[in-house]
């Protein structure tokens, strides 16, 4: 496994992306679009939405991303691209190690745009927590991709696939969830570091376990 | 011929009944009630053995699962699958009777707390596991995937756990481990504890017996 082939596959992804633009668009206008219905949801009561907010951020970056992961792979199903891919020579773990960092830059480009959105929307005052929130925003979406890679690929043969994906992904990242609303909240707050740090430290204990984990088990997840 | 069942079943069973019948008197006639929480507190022996159960069910799950990877016996796939199948249902019992519990002692049947939650994203995490097997439609294709499942899921446990208590904490932290119960309650307990260890090692014997005639069946209709 190179960091080469790791490059071209993720390059790939990010190619096709940024040619047809067909899925940003869609999730953009899908995140925005649930950040202003919670706004709807909860009333317009300003101390309300404050405290809701990064709840509300974290709810929209997980949902769009589970619409993400499952368009990532539907891509590869379509003319049996990814029977394709697998017979390249090559290791199995970087296809898995291509296809999270597409899904990671993916994932970390539509959050760059979310979080204007999300300032505007809510009255967020984003300039000086930005670091900490990026920081954040970087950890968990590596963990949660790590996660839904491995299992978009697993649920991407299923009939049944549209439900079964986010049934399965949803339980298995509510650590991604708590940790990261707890982060950005303590950013946003200006509590600092010391508060944040803790939640921090769990969202990169559950990449690491993730990411390696699914790494070797995306083998027995493709091998036919 | 094959027979399903194997010849512990019926030893097993009669152990099993009389050791749930001690187990109800002892804990229900036998201890006294609670000085605080009264009658309801009983519950307690049927609360802590499902749960330890459960936990015991899904690390045979991972064992499991662990064994069908590597060695791709289909005899490790039907021991995951059962014991999937008993821990579920186990955990449901365990939410059930602690809820139940609450509602007098706290005042609602849900709260918010460490271990609860803890406990219900569990179900969630291995329902969703028979689900993906049901919803996959080639055998060896389904237990790979679950194994993968089944895998993930162990290791999410400590995550979660960790993650769930940081967020808050309502729950008494374990009576048993912190050898803060008295020898009245603990005697009752730890008999109903044997009981219901031997309840899932009989629902794991009948469980397995049928997985085997479910394989069998199929070998058969592949043959004709």
């Amino acid at each position: 496994m190179s960091a080469g082939q790791v490059w071209a596959l993720a390059r790939k992804d990010l190619l096709t992306e940024g040619r047809s633009k067909e899925t940003l668009n869609g999730l953009l206008f899908f995140a925005a679009l649930v950040l202003l219905i919670f706004g709807f949801a909860l009333g317009p009561d300003p101390a309300r939405l404050e405290q809701a907010a990064p709840g509300i951020l974290w709810v929209g970056f997980i949902l769009t991303g589970v619409l993400g992961l499952t368009r990532a792979f539907q891509v590869e199903r379509e003319n049996e691209c990814l029977e394709g891919l697998l017979l390249y020579p090559g290791d199995r773990g970087a296809l898995y190690l291509g296809k999270l960092l597409g899904n990671v830059v993916l994932m970390l480009l539509l959050e760059l745009t979310v979080f204007p959105c999300f300032a505007f929307f809510y009255n967020m005052p984003l300039w000086g927590a930005l670091p900490g929130l990026l920081l954040t925003a970087l950890l968990g979406t590596v963990g949660f991709a790590a996660v839904g890679t491995l299992f978009a690929a697993m649920t991407m043969h299923l009939r049944a696939r549209e439900v079964m994906f986010p049934l399965l992904l949803l339980p298995f990242v509510v650590p991604v969830l708590l940790a990261a609303v707890k982060g950005t909240e303590a950013f946003l707050r200006g509590a600092g570091r010391a508060e944040a740090f803790p939640w921090l430290t769990l969202l990169g204990l559950f990449d690491l376990v993730f990411v390696t984990v699914s790494l070797f088990a995306f083998e027995w997840v493709v091998e036919e | 011929m094959t027979s399903g069942g194997s010849r512990l079943v019926i030893p097993l069973g009669v152990a099993t009944g009389a050791a749930l019948l001690t187990g109800l008197y002892t804990g229900l006639v036998g201890a006294p009630a609670d000085a605080v929480q009264g009658e309801v507190q009983r519950i307690m022996y049927l609360h802590v053995p499902t749960v330890l159960s459960a936990y015991l069910a899904f690390t045979v799950v991972f064992v499991g699962s662990v064994g069908y990877l590597l060695t791709r016996r289909e005899g490790w796939d039907i021991l995951a699958h059962a014991s999937a199948e008993i821990g579920v249902l186990f955990t449901a019992l365990t939410i059930a009777a602690g809820a139940i519990w609450g509602k007098p002692t706290w005042g609602a049947w849900w709260t918010w707390d460490a271990r609860i939650t803890t406990t219900t994203i569990l179900l969630l995490i291995y329902l969703g596991y028979l689900m993906l097997r049901a919803a996959v439609e080639d055998r060896a294709r389904g237990a790979r995937y679950a194994a993968v499942v089944g895998i993930l899921g162990f290791l999410d446990i400590p995550v979660i756990h960790k993650s769930v208590e940081w967020w808050r904490t309502l729950h008494q932290p374990s009576s048993l481990a912190r050898g803060a119960i008295d020898p009245v309650f603990q005697l009752p307990l730890m008999v109903n504890l044997a009981a219901f260890a031997l309840l899932y090692a009989f629902l794991l014997a009948q469980r397995v017996g049928v997985g085997r005639l479910e394989a069998e069946i199929l070998r058969r209709r592949l043959e004709e």
